[in-house]
């Protein structure tokens, strides 16, 4: 094979993988979408509670501690020395259990029947507010995360691909980050449970019918407010993943929130209600952006592109399906 | 008593009780311009505990600079440009110096400082042609400028390569902003002159996806990778740099992409990487120590105290160091404790940190020493190269400190300060 066609099959895997990873950040935005029709502008910051929550369990990090040894005068900033990562991801999942119903409670509630831009206004103000109390809990400081999902380029894709190319050409293998397949892997798990327990139990047919019809699924007796702290906890979850996989890329910190606008483009293009449509979104907003970037770039010789080529995309979707591949079509009678 | 009587009532008195903590406290007034929250806070918050402590150890251990105690009013810019304006227009009024900490505001205050009167002190950042004292009156850079910072780094690849680069491949992996932008100039031309071909890649605010960029180098290969990043995109650069295999030890990092936050994230893998810097590392200079007796060991440390000895704690460090000596120097000029922001100038465009100096002021063999004049704002352009030995966690320094290409540099700064000179009609100084 030629070393250009090696590299564009590279490219467009690299895509793909880079698109899993912001599909990853999708998924709760539209799990929330779904059940309650609140876009949730902190789900960007959920990954990075999850994340910095997470690793303050795993190095026992004192909740507080800069503000308990500012007021008291204390010197407090461990419990204890380290906490092996699968306990400490189960005690991550508790706390966003928590977190779910503390939203629940003192702001959902308070907020039925409130226009979609109400509730989006107060997503707004608890990104921010989370954003605040993570920083007071666990610091600013930059983080290193690591629960043993390995990371770097595969050496077996490498020397593997290695003698593909054309003999006598330039050729140093293919690349892909061990990172990324985990990712992939972590998806598709994901999203079969999501779909068997949507499908298969009675509390994944509530919510169905609750995103189907709020009024409808009230009318048969099911709590909405249960079911929305439920759908809360699961994107809590699936923040704590995505917080886990970015985290372990860049180390946790405080632009890990940023990771939100990279699922804008998805959403819009997969649809807010699909969950499908997540994935697809991202694997097409990977390969666009990174293809974007390497061959349009590389053309006009001009760099920084995959950004605003992703918005790009977004926008020329909307112009011809305006509730993206698999969103649920807006009909309004008159 | 109506809500809205309250309301006023609450705003007079916070109006009030502002007003008077100005005028009783107010002595020498040393703004910062912080950025304690966002993306970039893992990076600003240890360069302002460096600002406050030193700060708070001047005022305990001297009381403060010829009796006047400094205060240091601190502003959030969360490194957004038009915030950082907000804050300069906020506190200006009798500020000292502006430490933008940020090449962005910085643009943005050098004609609004020069035309209200405020210095302006950008440490190794902002424009580089400010250096040039004779058309920026108001703005000082020193010690070393991005353009030093280009040559020195080409300088310590050319010794690598016994003088000849010629045909060698250097890529320049930039923050996509007025910072990340500013090597490039200076790098082209030397590409002109030592026969290198330079690729750009440019990594858009905040970096946290960098994919793309490091499959163009892997591609590429690129004999060496420049790198003038900050915040996130240096670690993500690093971890992806660690991930494709690319030779550490061909990776420097301008002196914003050199702190132990940068190489953590990418553990063993950042093993060998490089950075510049014009300050050293470590806690056991007499600074530290008179830091700890006066500050830490009182419970007043800026923060958790766990920044101490960092590299970018020890910038903020030397930063305020500067400041403050500047101060001492215009007292001194001007024969009264009590200056104005103009004497202020006159101490920064004095200041003359020689080797003795910085002995005195605790800083001895902590930074190369410099000297400012009435032409010369940008320092003596020194830095040395210090490489990140992931097994100890600590950056050794590797080279001496060393002059960038003068013939190069010197040059496009008096071109660019020119034409700014014609641009907003400012009359040459110093003559």
């Amino acid at each position: 094979m030629s070393v250009e066609l090696l590299n564009f099959i590279e490219t467009v895997i690299n895509g793909l993988m880079s698109g899993i990873m912001y599909s990853l950040v999708a998924l709760g935005f539209v799990l929330i979408f779904k059940a309650s029709g609140v876009f949730n502008f902190a789900q960007g910051v959920f990954a990075l509670f999850a994340a910095l929550t997470l690793v303050g369990f795993q190095t026992g990090q004192v909740p507080f501690s800069h503000l308990i040894n500012e007021l008291f005068g204390t010197n407090f900033h461990n419990w204890y020395p380290s906490l092996h990562s699968f306990f400490a991801i189960i005690l991550t999942i508790i706390t966003m259990i928590i977190l779910a119903w503390l939203i629940e409670k003192l702001v959902l509630k308070h907020l039925v029947n409130q226009e979609p831009i109400i509730l989006f206004m107060a997503t707004i103000g608890l990104a921010f507010v989370l954003e605040g109390v993570g920083d007071l809990m666990w610091g600013s400081d930059v983080k290193v995360l690591d629960v043993g999902i390995p990371s770097g380029g595969s050496e077996w894709l490498e020397k593997t691909t290695i003698g593909w190319a054309s003999e006598g050409s330039e050729y140093y293998g293919m690349y892909i980050d061990v990172l990324n397949v985990w990712a992939t892997i972590i998806a598709v798990i994901l999203v079969t449970a999501l779909a068997l327990f949507s499908q298969y139990t009675k509390t994944g047919r509530a919510l169905r019918a609750v995103a189907d019809d709020h009024q409808a699924a009230l009318s048969v007796g099911i709590s909405l407010r249960s079911i929305w702290v439920l759908v809360w906890a699961i994107s809590g979850f699936i923040a704590m993943v995505a917080g886990i996989m970015w985290g372990t890329e860049s180390g946790v910190q405080f632009s890990l929130s940023l990771i939100a606008l990279k699922a804008l483009p998805v959403l819009i293009l997969g649809g807010f209600t699909s969950i499908p449509g997540a994935i697809i979104g991202g694997l097409l907003i990977g390969l666009g952006e990174k293809l974007a970037e390497i061959y349009i770039g590389g053309l006009l010789d001009i760099g920084a592109i995959e950004n605003w080529f992703a918005y790009f995309m977004a926008l020329v979707f909307l112009l011809f399906r305006p509730q993206g591949l698999f969103g649920d079509k807006i009909i309004e009678r008159v | 008593m109506g809500l809205k009587k309250m309301i006023v009532g609450f705003l007079g008195s916070v109006i009030a009780i502002g007003g008077f903590l100005e005028v009783a406290t107010a002595d020498l007034k040393f703004p910062m311009l912080v950025y304690r929250t966002g993306a970039y806070a893992p990076n600003g918050i240890p360069n302002a505990d460096g600002f406050v402590d030193y700060y708070k150890m001047i005022n305990a251990r001297d009381g403060g600079i010829g009796g006047e105690k400094i205060v240091f009013p601190e502003c959030e810019t969360g490194y957004k440009t038009q915030v950082g304006v907000e804050c300069y227009e906020k506190h200006k009024e009798n500020a000292m110096v502006f430490q933008p900490m940020s090449t962005g505001i910085t643009y943005q205050l050098i004609p609004k400082a020069s035309a209200d009167g405020v210095t302006v002190y950008s440490t190794g950042y902002g424009r580089t042609s400010a250096k040039n004292g004779k058309v920026f009156k108001w703005i000082f850079n020193a010690p070393a400028t991005y353009w030093d910072g280009a040559s020195i780094a080409v300088r310590h690849i050319l010794k690598q390569n016994l003088g000849n680069i010629k045909g060698k491949k250097i890529a320049l992996v930039y923050h996509n902003s007025a910072y990340g932008k500013e090597p490039i100039r200076t790098l082209q031309v030397l590409a002109k002159k030592h026969g290198y071909k330079l690729m750009l890649l440019p990594v858009d605010h905040p970096g946290q996806e960098q994919k793309a960029t490091w499959l163009k180098i892997r591609k590429q290969r690129p004999n060496y990778v420049l790198m003038w990043g900050w915040g996130v995109m240096n670690q993500v650069a690093i971890k992806q740099a660690s991930s494709i295999k690319f030779p550490m030890e061909n990776f420097i990092g301008i002196w914003w992409s050199g702190s132990e936050n940068d190489v953590m994230p990418a553990g063993a893998g950042a093993h060998g990487y490089k950075a510049l810097t014009f300050n050293a590392p470590g806690d056991d200079y007499q600074v530290h120590k008179d830091i700890k007796k006066y500050v830490h060991d009182k419970g007043q440390a800026s923060g958790d105290g766990s920044h101490f000895g960092t590299v970018l704690y020890n910038r903020g460090l030397f930063q305020a160091m500067v400041q403050v000596e500047a101060a001492r120097v215009a007292q001194k000029i001007h024969g009264t404790s009590k200056i104005t922001p103009a004497m202020y100038r006159d101490g920064m465009e004095n200041v003359d940190l020689n080797a003795k100096r910085m002995e005195e002021l605790g800083f001895k063999n902590f930074a190369p020493p410099f000297k400012n004049t009435c032409e010369n704002h940008g320092g003596s352009g020194l830095a040395a190269v210090q490489q990140w030995d992931a097994k100890a966690k600590k950056w050794n320094m590797i080279t001496e400190y060393m002059y960038g290409d003068a013939e190069v540099v010197d040059k496009l700064i008096a071109e660019d300060s020119t034409k700014y000179a014609k641009e907003q009609k400012i009359a040459m100084r110093c003559n």
